[in-house]
């Protein structure tokens, strides 16, 4: 298992060649250019066995990847931003169609204005597409749970295509250390592409994306959500086969410090190294506080959510996405997943680190200053850090 | 008809196992003893919804037609277009609103 300065968008150019991906649609889009980049660099080599399409757009890299998925290979992606977003109709086609395609993301802010730096809006905006989806925290994280993704997607009780997420830049074009597995470990931990889904053959014909009345369009919707919900267990084995197989350790949720924590902050993707960070500065000075990452943001993990938070007086939720109307994503989503139980914590929404400001450790402990504070009394639900109140209050009246 | 994974078809044909029955307003009804058995309605249905039976055991305008087909209506396929009715020399199709 060697070790390599991989930047992300390398790390999942590698888990496509370790996976053995036969088709690479792409389109390039900062900051997930890279990746063709690297894959077209693998295949000319002679290192990697694949066809690579440059097409004309995003759309069209997902539709032929859903084409190329459709004869039953390994067909991957990659892309960002307003070519996610281009492909927006197209995701719900290759969800509907139960095509196993694993796309990485390099998680840009959305237009407008134009920005090119790390925000989730662009796959968070996609959350209701049917497709998995996990973020990474680190390169490493991203080649693993590339690698998971496969692994998931085309399990015979899913069938679902999977996004994997990393931050723009922090993430995509940051180099560090990481341990690029065996072929011969992938091989074993993947095995080879299965049939187990209708494909493309002359000899046998058949329709893909038929049209169907509303008497069975329901239906299938239902199946899709069925297996949205068979996706939660098969995460979990395959989590715990690749730790068996690779001795690294994923769940979809994961604590830091939670046991006694009274405030628990919750992240996702590449700010959780600064939370983490800050939390153990802040135990130091006698502080209890905690830390939950989400790897893996659909399905939601609720139960797991609920579990790991439950006991703590405040949950501070950290969304790197914004939905203007309510607030953000993964802290609309907590409080739901508390619809059954009898009482919960507090919890409250900051929204942080929006088309690429950076997420410090001093915003960290503001955000804690607030969370601590609302453990009794009043408090404000939806928190806007690290922004110019007085800018805003200027062109919009009063805030 | 069952669902499949992804609505992906796999036999061929399947439209015909695809009735459309439920998207009529309007429901066609032969009055049999009005029909002289022209089959005009029969050519001009463009499901086509209307099938071609022997007419026997049916109502009949004049005793001498018993031994001619009789039009009959597959009301599965019929979206209730009104074209028969329409085109019908003795009107003999009435055009009745579906009760559901």
């Amino acid at each position: 298992m060697p070790m390599m300065m991989l930047r992300g968008n390398e790390s999942t150019a590698y888990a496509a060649k370790l996976a053995r991906v036969k088709v690479i649609p792409a389109y390039p889009i900062t900051p997930s250019t890279l990746f063709p980049e690297k894959v077209s660099e693998l295949i000319a080599n002679g290192e990697m066995e694949a066809e690579f399409l440059p097409v004309e757009s995003e759309h069209s890299a997902l539709s032929a990847a859903i084409g190329a998925a459709a004869t039953g290979v390994r067909a991957m992606t990659a892309t960002a931003s307003q070519g996610l977003a281009l492909m927006h109709e197209v995701l719900f086609i290759a969800s509907g169609m139960r095509m196993p395609i694993v796309m990485a993301i390099g998680n840009r802010a959305l237009s407008a204005p134009v920005n090119i730096w790390a925000d989730q809006q662009d796959t968070i905006a996609e959350r209701d597409s049917g497709w998995i989806q996990f973020y990474a925290e680190t390169n490493q994280e991203a080649l693993d749970l590339t690698l998971i993704a496969f692994k998931v997607a085309e399990n015979e009780n899913v069938l679902l295509p999977a996004m994997m997420g990393m931050d723009a830049f922090v993430l995509t074009h940051t180099m560090e250390p990481v341990n690029v597995p065996d072929q011969k470990d992938v091989d074993e931990y993947l095995g080879e592409k299965k049939i187990n889904y209708p494909v493309l053959d002359p000899e046998k014909p058949a329709t893909f994306g038929a049209f169907v009345f509303p008497e069975h369009y329901m239906d299938i919707r239902y199946s899709q959500y069925i297996a949205m919900e068979h996706a939660k267990s098969v995460i979990d084995d395959a989590f715990k086969e690749f730790e068996k197989k690779f001795g690294r350790r994923y769940s979809k949720v994961s604590g830091f410090m939670t046991d006694d924590a009274e405030v628990i902050l919750v992240t996702m993707g590449s700010i959780t190294g600064t939370a983490r960070e800050t939390v153990r500065k802040l135990r130091e000075r006698g502080e209890k506080v905690g830390l939950v990452k989400i790897t893996v943001y659909r399905p939601f993990p609720k139960e797991e959510l609920v579990s790991i938070t439950r006991n703590a007086k405040v949950v501070a939720v950290v969304d790197r996405n914004v939905s203007p109307g309510f607030g953000g994503a993964i802290f609309t989503e907590l409080v739901a997943s508390y619809n059954k139980e009898k009482r919960k914590p507090r919890i409250l929404d900051f929204i942080m680190g929006l088309g690429g400001r950076d997420v410090k450790i001093e915003n960290y402990e503001q955000v804690y200053d607030i969370a601590k504070k609302a453990k009794r009394g009043k408090f404000k639900e939806i928190n806007w850090i690290d922004v110019d109140e007085e800018a805003v209050k200027e062109v919009e009246g009063s805030i | 008809m069952k669902i499949s994974r992804g609505a992906t078809i796999t036999e061929p044909g399947s439209t015909a196992l695809e009735e459309t029955g439920s998207w009529r307003t309007f429901r066609p009804v032969i009055r049999y003893e009005k029909c002289i058995r022209c089959m005009i309605c029969w050519n001009f249905c463009p499901e086509p919804a209307i099938e071609k039976k022997e007419g026997e055991n049916y109502p009949v305008a004049n005793p001498k037609l018993i031994k001619m087909p009789v039009p009959v209506i597959n009301y599965n396929f019929c979206k209730g277009c009104g074209i028969c009715v329409n085109e019908c020399p003795t009107k003999a199709i009435d055009f009745v609103r579906e009760e559901k």
